[in-house]
């Protein structure tokens, strides 16, 4: 080989690891996650929330952001993991928390894989609408298969059994608290990894230009399918999650207010980089918890409002305030590439 | 000599307009063969059908022997037939890197792999480094495609079809809005294929038609009009009238 071929493919090589290696800001990020165990315990019921939600906009992400396929009724597969979670645990059909949320997710999957074909299917518009509708049916059957479901009144008497055996969920939310997190953190690292696979990078160049990715021999169909099914199993975790913390589920996990929230929480947070769910997620959350206590009836008009400001503001202008954050994160990223540079260095001396 | 490529009675309508009318149309194995015709003529629908953009009205595609007028797209790309596109098809989003690399790793059956990082294994990287090289993509491997100037943004093109080593390779308009003086890079990178790759080249540009194709067949109003040798085809008078019909025109 020649040294300028070679000299490619070492520049090849690194530019392919840094879409995997952690950023400083991410690290950072997941410290502080994990210490509000105990920097914030009064606040666990709140961060509770924080964290299913930001896996289920996660799951979002995973579709809008990567592969493009707009949904209006991703609740659909929230629901379903949230009345299987809890319906497991009410019958004691499983006992096991973390075993329960393992077969919610997959029959929220199963509903997703099926009903993929359907999504898959013509434009955006179309899309918006048959998903939708799959949600409004699904929350219709909830309704009507009331002896299995307990309708309108919700599915109640549900008694969770302590986590893995050990830990019980308490009334203040600590363990909860820690489980969603940890449960979030997993998914989240399995996410991060599909998202910077060649079966990532496929997603992208099916959202950016179908017709080319089926001449390059991607199956696109198939692909889309396949991450349709995934983000539903996060969905359907994030419902359990909901379900299993609050010992509750009700009509309400499948309602159209849920789906269109998640879709603001992804646009608060931004699309495609996975961590827009999770930072959405906080955002949102701490914007109700202020703004309802501030305004109780007003809240819907004031993140209307916001929703309004950021389309008109646009998202190029909201980027170029955080314009300061993002130069100290390239910063930090750029202490971190020359160690490791000088360790690669090093290296190659020995 | 065995075939490459094979179309039989394949006609394309749309509405009242016959884009395609009854080609069957024969490329050997190995062909360096031209595909020519005034604008409107249908090349490019022709193009669409063989790949499988758009499915037949009527008749049959075979590939080395078997019929593929079914087949989908990836499909057909998968047994070794790949096209570019006249209009720049590219992925806005990604580098030049990551294009050629997906292109890679999907050749080698990678697409479902979602847990290895992407270009993680050696020899693809050799494989993804010295397609950047020809290409002269090297320096722009890490821009986003979208902001890439058109000249290299046209050599990305068809870079990401050499990139899934196609055995028969359709090019529509390889050259179209280059300028002539970077055309040679395109032009060399389409000599510089193995010989055994068979080459489909729609072109408007007679210099470089002439310089690269054995043979040559000329579509008119959709229909294979004239067939044969370059020095032929050049010296035939209803070819001659029907491009000096069309420039009479302009
Ligand atoms: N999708 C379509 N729907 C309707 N008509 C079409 C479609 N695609 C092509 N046509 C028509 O079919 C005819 C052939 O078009 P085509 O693009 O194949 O020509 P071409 O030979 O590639 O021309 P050019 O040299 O300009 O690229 C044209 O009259 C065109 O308007
Ligand atoms: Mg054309």
């Amino acid at each position: 080989m020649s040294s300028a071929t070679s000299s490619i493919l070492r520049r090849a090589s690194d530019s392919l690891s840094a879409r995997v290696r952690w950023h400083p800001l991410e690290i950072i990020f997941w410290i502080v996650a994990f210490a509000m165990i105990w920097l914030m315990p009064t606040r666990h019921l709140i961060m509770t929330e924080i964290a299913w939600l930001g896996l289920f906009a996660l799951s979002l992400d995973l579709i809008v952001g990567y592969a493009g396929i707009i949904s209006l009724g991703h609740a659909a597969f929230f629901g379903v993991g949230a009345y299987v979670a809890a319906l497991l645990a009410k019958h004691e059909l499983i006992n096991e928390p973390v075993l329960a949320l393992l077969v919610a997710g997959l029959a929220a999957m199963a509903v997703g894989f099926v009903t993929s074909f359907l999504v898959l299917r013509g434009t955006d518009l179309t899309r918006l609408m048959v998903s939708l509708g799959v949600a409004l049916m699904l929350r219709e059957l909830a309704n009507q298969f009331g002896w299995l479901t307990g309708g309108a009144d919700g599915l109640q008497g549900v008694v969770m059994q302590p986590i893995l055996g050990l830990f019980r969920f308490d009334m203040f939310g600590h363990n909860g608290f820690v489980y969603c997190l940890v449960v979030l953190f997993v998914l989240f690292l399995v996410a991060r990894r599909l998202a910077n696979s060649p079966f990532g990078l496929s997603l992208v160049a099916i959202k950016n230009n179908p017709l080319r990715a089926a001449a390059i021999g991607i199956p696109v169909d198939q692909r889309l399918i396949v991450i349709y099914s995934i983000a539903a199993f996060y969905a359907g975790i994030a419902g359990a999650l909901l379900a299993q913390t609050t010992s509750f589920a009700s009509l309400d996990v499948f309602s159209f207010d849920r789906s269109a929230d998640l879709l603001l929480v992804l646009i608060i947070g931004g699309t495609g980089y996975l961590y827009g769910g999770l930072i959405g997620a906080i955002l949102f959350k701490l914007m109700q918890d202020y703004l309802s206590v501030l305004t109780p009836q007003y809240w819907p008009f004031w993140i209307g409002a916001l929703l309004v400001a950021m389309v008109l503001i646009g998202r190029d202008r909201i980027t170029a305030w955080n314009a300061p954050l993002r130069h100290l994160a390239a910063k930090l990223d750029w202490r971190a590439t020359r160690r490791a540079a000088a360790a690669a260095a090093a290296a190659e001396d020995r | 000599m065995a075939l490459a490529l094979q179309t039989k009675g394949l006609v394309k309508k749309f509405g009242g307009l016959t884009a395609t009318n009854d080609v069957s149309l024969t490329v050997e194995k190995g062909a360096r063969h031209a595909l020519i015709g005034p604008n409107g003529a249908g090349k490019t629908t022709l193009i669409n059908l063989l790949s499988g953009v758009q499915k037949p009205t009527a008749g049959r595609i075979l590939l080395e022997g078997d019929d593929i007028t079914g087949l989908s797209q990836h499909a057909r790309v998968r047994r070794g037939m790949v096209r570019t596109f006249q209009i720049n098809q590219l992925f806005g989003d990604l580098t030049p890197l990551e294009t050629i690399g997906l292109a890679v790793s999907e050749r080698n059956g990678l697409g479902m792999d979602w847990w290895r990082v992407a270009g993680s294994k050696r020899a693809l990287l050799e494989e993804i480094s010295s397609v950047l090289e020809r290409f002269h993509l090297a320096d722009v491997m890490n821009e986003r495609t979208a902001i890439l100037p058109y000249g290299k943004q046209r050599l990305l093109e068809i870079a990401v079809a050499i990139a899934c080593q196609p055995r028969v390779l359709l090019l529509d308009e390889p050259a179209a809005g280059v300028p002539e003086d970077e055309r040679h890079e395109i032009l060399a990178s389409i000599a510089a294929l193995p010989a055994d790759v068979t080459v489909l080249l729609i072109e408007h540009d007679m210099d470089i038609v002439f310089s690269f194709a054995q043979k040559i067949s000329v579509l008119v109003n959709g229909g294979l009009f004239v067939e044969g040798l370059p020095d032929d085809v050049a010296r035939d008078p209803r070819v001659k009238a029907v491009y000096l019909g069309e420039e009479a025109h302009v």
